[in-house]
């Protein structure tokens, strides 16, 4: 069984307040009530149930399609196709003028009998119940004029072409120095090549939605990590303003970026249920999700470091080709963190694309440095086994002063700290430097490590919090809680703030007729959501010192003095106290409103002025059986440099799982797309394996204490995706610690480690 | 998943008959794999014969000295019960090592006998499948066929057959009891009850329709140490690449007598007679090992992605025969 430590804040929990405790989850209770209604299980009275069928090809023709059979079968109430669907704009151009756009335009669905990927949506069916839906699909006749499409990236490599900008709008090269003067030039170097696999984000709640009109608004129930984008998504795509859009999503069964945009679940569900004038579910089934729900592309990434004699980087080299889609460009920022992670003069980054006949590859959990750093970081263990150097040392002597490519400095960058807290508490002087000299029986023990590190980004959010005559506070927000603990720190801060209870805040959020936010993604929400309702708090505050100072009814009127305090639920004015509760129903009995706002950090000078980056390191412990080759995870440890930590809890959590997906994306996750059908061959649970139980080891996880003013108000950085940075080369590096086999293509199965692999005499 | 009708058997030759009754009928118990297959459309049975609640579900001392496991026993019942676990303790490793807690609760023995290859190209009916569709084709033999045979596949099909307790079982000299439609019984020898795919993979037993399984009967606990090992792409939850099923007798230096099955190679649990034929008499070593491996594995063939089981199933076989010989 999984045995778990956490160590890192006690020490800071005495002395401030409730922000940084590891309290449980305020949510917790209710999930495992079972009383948290997620969308599909939302309830509507005359609800019809939709069933989507996807085109049995991957490209080509809808030539004809025969739906009669399905219109008659019991039950059904409508059989939607590209002949009969409500008008929709066209897709529209593969890049869109703005980042924004992405999230915002048009995704049609059923407008065109034109096959773009596989197993895209050719026909809805709505019945009365699921099942009648279901089976009625099964009835639908297609025959498609097929067109040979392109599914193999390796074969078409020559075929790259360079994008205009990477996601998140990042320069797609960065060139410094003369990086192949100085590669040619050096006595040390390392020039290898990796490839990561299309991996599939899975979250546990497939994408579902519930959709309901009245008279011209449409409610949406679905399960959405960022709001704002689902209602402009789905304005575009009906055409209608977004004012007349309304997304719930109270509860979110995992994202992990799969949910930041509009699916065809969501889609259909408003169209249908426009059609219909009925309430419409849809949820995508487990095997549509690999076609209908994002994906990470395949990647082909050449790294090149050189040093000097002493280890210090002359230059670094990190090309990457991605795989994106024929019709939407998506083109993961893979190499954009090498920007940062170390000194060297000569330096290049490139983004290369292939478009294949697949669906728009999506945000997935850490994208660029989830498989950016899965091949750098590996890299890195080359070059120091190459100069006889340990690992973490030769990280050290290229830790840069500032940001190597922009020339600004660090926010905070505690690194180093990290690597060096990391090898003490693991032991890595255990380490025995030469490969596959470790065994236990009959397996073969590896250590290995890895620096992490993630972009603070912060986006545009507002919070509103309101306080009655009770001293019972609310706060909204159109943050959403895809499982990462948003309900609960958020609760923390607005506690903190005002010197109330946790039992005294009901934090709601997820519904975007609350203010709105950049909501979960990026690792952006706790910072923006948080600072937003901090400030928000704030706000509040000062709206009520004033009304206490000025108040005919209030016991602190004429205090005289400016030094105010809110703490035990008690406001201080100078040398006089009341009890907040007290106050406000003496001044406001209809309460206080106020809002609080922070702007997106891209325009603001602090990030122009500072990199701003979460840091961290990892360390892996793995056997690997010297018979069969498989490879087990025997202990991990992360310690994470990441800002101030709001609940020590669920950053824990946070950062374990991100540690879970280094595991998988390390040793199992891949979703092979068949060269001859395009399609994903392995998609459900069964074949696309992610780690179970039984594959997660003991984990620990430490925070350094930290607070980044640089950032935001709070103090806090991203921390969400700054698990799964470099976890995943921990563990590679620890494989060829373990064996002296390295394995270049992910994931490391056994099947690629047997070749290598000597036969130990019985 | 298309509408059906459902009934509740009331005893064995009723089950049988009802089936037999209606040529697109099915038996269902535990319904871990027929019900994903009717989801997916993949089986369409037109009405289900419900045998889950059968008295079916005791082990039972035979008068050989053996077990005789009723078919609807599940397979956590079958993996926790002490005479199973001191007397076969291979086949409680095999169920342990098979699919989760949860399906195990649910699994039963004759389902998990009768239980569907995993191959991908059978559960996306948008792709060829001589299995799924007679005559359409086999995408695997020249696709992702990692996870597939090595032995006994043919042109028509290259799927294996997933289950680990039929492994064991195979080493075991299972045999299966049936009962017909007109009620009468036979026995089949495990080894005969899955048939290889030649030109026919959607024929994957000799069982006739209606024909219900009644129970294993293992006979009497052959000597020597039982070990079933393994070998998959993560911890828990995963199919077997491949396993050995190995019961190893020593007599002095010597082997008098090794039982040996293999997993994830084939349509079937296969029986490596030839290695067992290498083994017997021959001085337990690594040397004899290595040689019964190879020749278990002598005849087989890869089709690229699955290449790598040739070595692995040697290697494993190699070190489970050699755990097998260290704990008897």
């Amino acid at each position: 069984m999984t045995e778990t430590k956490t160590s890192g804040n006690r020490s800071r929990e005495t002395r401030i307040g409730v922000i940084g405790r590891p309290i449980d989850r305020i949510d917790g209770p209710l999930k495992v009530r079972g009383d948290a209604t997620y969308a599909y299980e939302t309830t509507l009275e005359g609800t019809a149930f939709g069933y989507i069928l996807g085109a049995a090809v991957a490209k080509g023709r809808i030539a004809e399609i025969d739906t009669g059979e399905a219109e008659r079968a019991p039950a059904v109430l409508l059989v939607m196709t590209h002949r009969n669907a409500p008008a929709q704009p066209d897709f529209g151009p593969a890049v869109t003028p703005t980042v924004p756009e992405v999230f915002t335009r048009a995704r049609p669905a059923l407008n065109s009998e034109r096959v773009r990927y596989y197993d895209e949506p050719v026909a809805l069916v709505v019945a009365e119940t699921f099942e009648a839906a279901r089976a009625a699909a099964g009835l639908i006749k297609v025959r498609y004029d097929e067109e040979p499409g392109l599914y193999d990236l390796p074969a078409h490599v020559a075929d790259a072409y360079a994008p205009k900008r990477t996601n998140a709008g990042f320069e797609t090269d960065s060139v410094i120095g003369d990086f192949e003067s100085a590669f040619a030039a050096a006595p040390v170097k390392v020039d290898a090549t990796y490839r990561t696999p299309f991996e599939h984000h899975n979250p546990m709640e497939p994408h579902a939605t519930l959709a309901a009109w009245s008279g011209n608004e449409l409610t949406i129930h679905t399960s959405a990590q960022t709001l704002a984008n689902f209602r402009a998504g789905v304005a575009s795509t009906l055409r209608i303003p977004p004012e007349r859009v309304r997304i719930v999503s109270p509860f979110i069964g995992g994202g992990f970026g799969s949910k930041l945009i509009a699916h065809a679940d969501t889609i259909l569900a408003a169209l249908a249920a426009q059609v219909l004038q009925r309430p419409v579910k849809i949820a995508l089934t487990r095997q549509q999700m690999f076609a209908n729900a994002g994906h990470r592309a395949e990647m082909i990434q050449q790294v090149r470091l050189s040093t000097d004699t002493d280890g210090r980087l002359t230059g670094i080299a990190h090309d990457v080709w991605s795989a994106t889609s024929s019709f939407e460009e998506y083109c993961e920022q893979t190499a954009v963190f090498a920007r940062s992670l170390y000194a060297a003069p000569n330096r290049v980054t490139r983004h290369r694309l292939i478009p294949l006949d697949i669906n728009r590859g999506e945000w997935m959990r850490s994208p660029g440095e989830a498989p950016g750093m899965l091949a750098f970081e590996c890299a890195m263990d080359e070059l120091a086994e190459r100069l006889g150097l340990d690992p973490i040392e030769l990280r050290i002597r290229n830790e840069p002063v500032q940001d190597p490519e922009r020339g600004v400095p660090f926010s905070t960058r505690n690194l180093v700290a990290c690597m060096e807290e990391g090898a003490r508490r693991f032991g890595w002087e255990r380490r025995n430097p030469t490969p596959g000299r470790a065994r236990e029986g009959r397996k073969l023990i590896g250590y290995g490590m890895a620096a992490a590190i993630r972009p603070n980004y912060i986006g545009a959010a507002t919070a509103r919090v309101a306080i009655d005559r009770d001293g019972r506070v609310t706060a909204r927000l159109d943050m959403t809680d895809i499982g990462t603990g948003s309900y609960t720190i958020l609760t923390q801060i607005a506690a903190e703030s005002l010197g109330l209870p946790i039992s005294s805040i009901k934090v709601e959020l997820g519904d975007s007729r609350f203010p709105r936010t950049a909501g979960s993604g990026g690792s952006w929400g706790a910072a923006s959501a948080g600072s937003a309702l901090h400030n928000a708090c704030n706000a509040l505050k000062q709206r009520i010192l004033e009304a206490a100072a000025s108040s005919e009814a209030s016991p602190l009127r004429g205090a005289g003095a400016t030094d105010a305090s809110f703490a035990d639920g008690e406001v201080r004015l100078g040398q006089r106290s009341t009890s907040l509760a007290d106050l406000i129903r003496r001044i406001a009995p209809d309460g206080f409103e106020a809002e609080g706002s922070v702007a997106a950090g891209a325009a603001t000078q602090s990030y122009k002025a500072y990199s701003q980056h979460s840091y961290g390191a990892h360390f892996a412990e793995v056997a690997v059986d010297c018979d069969t080759g498989e490879i087990r995870m025997r202990r991990m440890l992360a310690v994470m440099g990441a800002g101030r930590i709001l609940n020590a809890k669920t950053a824990r959590s946070q950062i374990i799982g991100g540690m879970t997906w280094g595991i998988g994306a390390a040793l199992m996750e891949q979703t092979v797309l068949d060269p001859r059908y395009g399609h994903f061959v392995n998609h459900d649970l069964a074949e696309y394996h992610v780690p179970t139980n039984g594959d997660v080891p003991e984990m620990e996880v430490v925070f350094l204490e930290e607070h980044d003013d640089k950032a935001n108000p709070l103090g806090a950085k991203g921390l969400g995706e700054l698990g799964v940075c470099g976890a995943g080369a921990a563990v590679a590096n620890a494989i060829y610690n373990a064996t002296g086999v390295r394995v270049r293509e992910f994931p490391i199965t056994l099947d690629k480690l047997l070749p290598a692999l000597p036969v130990i005499a019985i | 998943m298309q509408s059906f009708t459902y009934e509740r058997a009331a005893s064995a030759e009723q089950a049988a008959a009802a089936v037999a009754a209606q040529p697109d009928a099915k038996f269902i118990s535990g319904g871990t794999n027929l019900l994903d297959l009717m989801k997916l459309e993949i089986e369409r049975p037109a009405h289900l014969v419900d045998i889950s609640r059968l008295p079916l579900d005791r082990i039972e001392e035979t008068a050989a000295g053996g077990l005789r496991v009723g078919a609807q026993v599940r397979n956590s019942d079958l993996a926790a019960d002490p005479r199973v676990r001191s007397r076969y303790p291979m086949l409680t490793q095999a169920l342990l090592a098979g699919a989760s807690g949860q399906i195990r609760n649910k699994a039963s023995t004759s389902g998990n006998l009768l239980q569907r290859t995993r191959c991908p190209y059978f559960y996306d009916r948008n792709m060829p499948c001589n299995k799924r569709e007679q005559g359409s084709g086999c995408a695997a033999l020249q696709g992702f066929n990692r996870t597939h045979a090595v032995l006994g596949a043919s042109e028509a099909c290259i799927a294996v057959h997933p289950s680990d307790m039929a492994v064991a079982m195979a080493g075991l000299d299972a045999r299966i009891e049936t009962i017909s439609p007109g009620g009468e019984t036979r026995t089949i020898p495990i080894g005969d009850l899955h048939r290889l795919p030649e030109a026919t993979p959607h024929v994957e037993t000799v069982l006739g329709h209606g024909e219900m399984i009644a129970a294993v009967t293992l006979p009497p606990p052959p000597p020597g140490r039982q070990v079933y090992r393994k070998v998959r792409d993560r911890a828990s939850y995963a199919f077997a690449l491949v396993s050995v099923a190995a019961i190893v007798e020593k007599s002095g230096d010597r082997i008098r007598s090794a039982r040996i099955a293999m997993g994830g190679v084939a349509a079937r649990p296969w029986r490596a007679t030839e290695a067992e034929r290498t083994l017997a008499g021959a001085v337990a070593s690594d040397g004899a090992f290595t040689d019964a491996a190879e020749a278990a594995l002598a005849g087989a063939v890869g089709h690229g992605g699955n290449d790598f089981k040739i070595p692995l199933a040697k290697r494993t076989m190699r070190h489970t025969l050699a755990a097998a010989v260290e704990s008897a």
